[in-house]
């Protein structure tokens, strides 16, 4: 099955986006090209407001270029309608923001099998069982009943980064993953995510601010003015 | 949301409490008017005119039963010449159960105590059981008809003339018609329930009674009772046309009480009805909040691959869970409330008369309030929904990590 897999994840071209109205409009992004692969780390890193938080969002189809084309596994997306955005999104995207957006009412098991509802590709035993898993491998085993609220800042981006691999996407993007966490935590949280998705040959893309995690990704894409330097 | 839900719980139940209670009174109202006075009353002859003979008739191709529909220009002809011919042609008619031949006149009722103005019914009791709920009216109120049966002197009074007369049963009265004057004695007093009858109305047997006005022939009128009281303005329609007198059914003779019910049920339902629409525009306020304070929560579902429809959903299965709960606790309520108001003890007096509360069970109350609710919720649960689905999860992420 592996054999089958495009090396390449993730590939953009010549990618422009314009942000707001008038004379406050903004291009924000100046042809941007760029590919993922499998297995790889790639940090993307660079001042604030030049660009990395919008080109992760376009290349997580959340949002749509001006000008510029997107594939994901090989299958151009940045033209195609929202509601393929949105499937390409649960089958092939997991997500991990600087906070991270679990459902408060919802306990760590909930959370993490939420895209797999969507998906639909197992049955609820089978669901369970992979969410399990995942928290086990986060280190989170013994609190998959604990409802959002009752977990910690690192414990609750823990269960985020279970999320994201839910479906066994093909990338994983990172908005500042370890941006909300201490020391400590940050390291945790960033091993998490690189050794779980080196171990299932997923491309992780993640925006970062701080150095010792950049320097320890694969690769770094160094950002200035909506343009790679 | 619990306010909204109680909200719509109160609104359906008092919604059908209020439906059960007019149209109770009603059905009270119809049951009493047929028992009373039949569904169908045949009485004045139509005099033919020389307009009437030439519209009927005799113009090619046009039938004569249509144009007499026409009741313009109409002349009669009080009361029913030869009852014996009318009654035979309407047991041809299928949907007749019962004729019963009346004589009818106004006398002096005097007791010993006062005398009062009253109308005269003469019958043939056993015709008349038969288009009449007699035997059960008295029944509430005391005597007995066996004992009017075997009484040829007897008569049946109403509740309410008999106490302004201070009789009871066994007591004697003059009936005075003209210079005719007659002793009978109470057999039984009647209540019907509607008081504007139990005021005037005193039968007597129908030879008394052709004696007592000197009607020695014809009738007042014929009451005819029907297997279907629905049918009864077509069948007056057809008996007019082919008896070529007066026939009037109970929804013509009662259109202005019936009006007045149906007024008074619209506005009981509007009434309530704010109930509901109070309560939608609640919820319609907390699913609005919801949305806003949900943003976040929308825009990772939307991250993670639920799609427009998904989202717009979670809105609406809230609203319908509402509607759900709220509709069947509104049934409950509604149902509940009304078997204990129409068991709760209180003496009507005045147009009507009843002991109790007059309800009607009736499952169209039912799937009107549910309507009703349903629109109201589905509008309060949509709008905000369709604005759920709206939100555009970049924007709002982007929003969040800046």
């Amino acid at each position: 099955m592996a054999t089958n897999r495009p090396e390449v994840a993730l590939r953009c071209e010549n990618l422009h986006r314009y942000l707001g109205e008038g004379e406050g409009r903004v291009h924000v992004l100046r042809g941007v090209s760029f590919e993922a692969r499998r297995g790889n780390v790639t940090a993307i890193v660079g001042p604030s407001g030049c660009g990395k938080s919008t080109l992760l969002y376009l290349l997580g189809l959340l949002d749509q270029p001006d000008d510029g084309s997107i594939w994901i596994s090989n299958e151009l997306m940045s033209n195609s309608s929202d509601l393929d955005r949105t499937a390409a999104r649960c089958e092939h995207i997991g997500f991990v923001f600087q906070f991270h957006f679990l459902m408060q009412e919802f306990s760590a098991l909930d959370n993490v099998m939420m895209p797999m509802r969507k998906l639909g590709r197992l049955d609820e035993a089978q669901m369970e069982a992979r969410a399990r898993s995942l928290l086990a491998d986060v280190g989170l085993g013994e609190k998959t009943h604990r409802l959002a609220t009752q977990l910690s800042g690192g414990e609750q981006q823990r269960v985020a980064v279970a999320r994201a691999l839910a479906n066994q996407p093909a990338i994983i993007l990172a908005d500042e993953p370890t941006g909300n966490l201490d020391v400590k935590n940050s390291a945790l949280v960033f091993d998490l995510l690189t050794r779980l998705a080196k171990e299932n040959g997923q491309a992780v893309v993640l925006v970062t601010h701080n150095p010792d995690i950049a320097s320890r990704c694969d690769e770094t894409k160094p950002m200035r003015d909506g343009e790679f330097c | 949301m619990l306010m909204s839900l109680a909200g719509i719980i109160f609104g359906v139940g008092f919604f059908i409490v209020t439906q059960a209670q007019t149209s109770g009174f009603e059905q009270f109202f119809i049951r009493t008017i047929l028992g009373t006075n039949g569904a169908i009353r045949i009485e004045d002859k139509i005099q033919d005119t020389i307009f009437a003979m030439a519209a009927a008739g005799h113009n090619a191709g046009e039938s004569k039963f249509e144009v007499a529909a026409d009741r313009t220009g109409r002349k009669y002809i009080e009361g029913v010449e030869d009852p014996k011919l009318i009654i035979d042609a309407l047991r041809k008619f299928r949907n007749v159960s019962g004729v019963s031949t009346v004589v009818e006149g106004s006398v002096i009722a005097d007791s010993s105590f006062k005398n009062d103005s009253a109308k005269v019914y003469g019958i043939n009791l056993d015709d008349h059981l038969a288009v009449s709920d007699l035997a059960s009216q008295v029944a509430r109120g005391s005597g007995s008809i066996d004992d009017f049966r075997h009484t040829p002197q007897g008569v049946l009074m109403g509740r309410v003339l008999a106490e302004r007369l201070q009789l009871e049963v066994g007591d004697s009265l003059i009936l005075q018609a003209g210079t005719e004057q007659r002793r009978y004695r109470v057999s039984g007093i009647y209540s019907t329930g509607v008081s504007d009858i139990d005021r005037v109305r005193i039968y007597v047997h129908l030879g008394e009674a052709r004696s007592l006005l000197r009607k020695t022939t014809g009738a007042s009128f014929i009451q005819v009772a029907l297997f279907d009281r629905d049918r009864a303005p077509q069948d007056a329609r057809q008996m007019e046309q082919v008896l070529r007198h007066s026939a009037k059914s109970w929804q013509e003779r009662e259109e202005s009480w019936l009006e007045a019910f149906k007024a008074l049920q619209v506005s009981a339902a509007i009434t309530v009805s704010t109930i509901i629409l109070i309560s939608g525009l609640g919820m319609f306020n907390t699913l609005a909040m919801i949305v806003i304070e949900k943003t976040k929560e929308i825009a990772i579902l939307r991250s993670m691959g639920y799609t427009r429809s998904d989202i717009s959903r979670i809105f609406i299965w809230l609203g319908t869970i509402v509607l759900v709960i709220g509709t069947v606790g509104g049934w409950g309520l509604g149902a509940a409330v009304t078997y204990g108001v129409s068991k709760y003890p209180i003496k009507i007096r005045g147009i009507f008369s009843a002991d109790s509360f007059q309800v009607s069970w009736n499952i169209w109350h039912y799937v009107i309030a549910t309507i009703t609710a349903t629109v109201v919720v589905m509008i309060a649960a949509v709008i905000p929904a369709r604005r759920a689905a709206r939100l555009e999860p970049g924007d709002i992420i982007r929003g969040t990590s800046q």
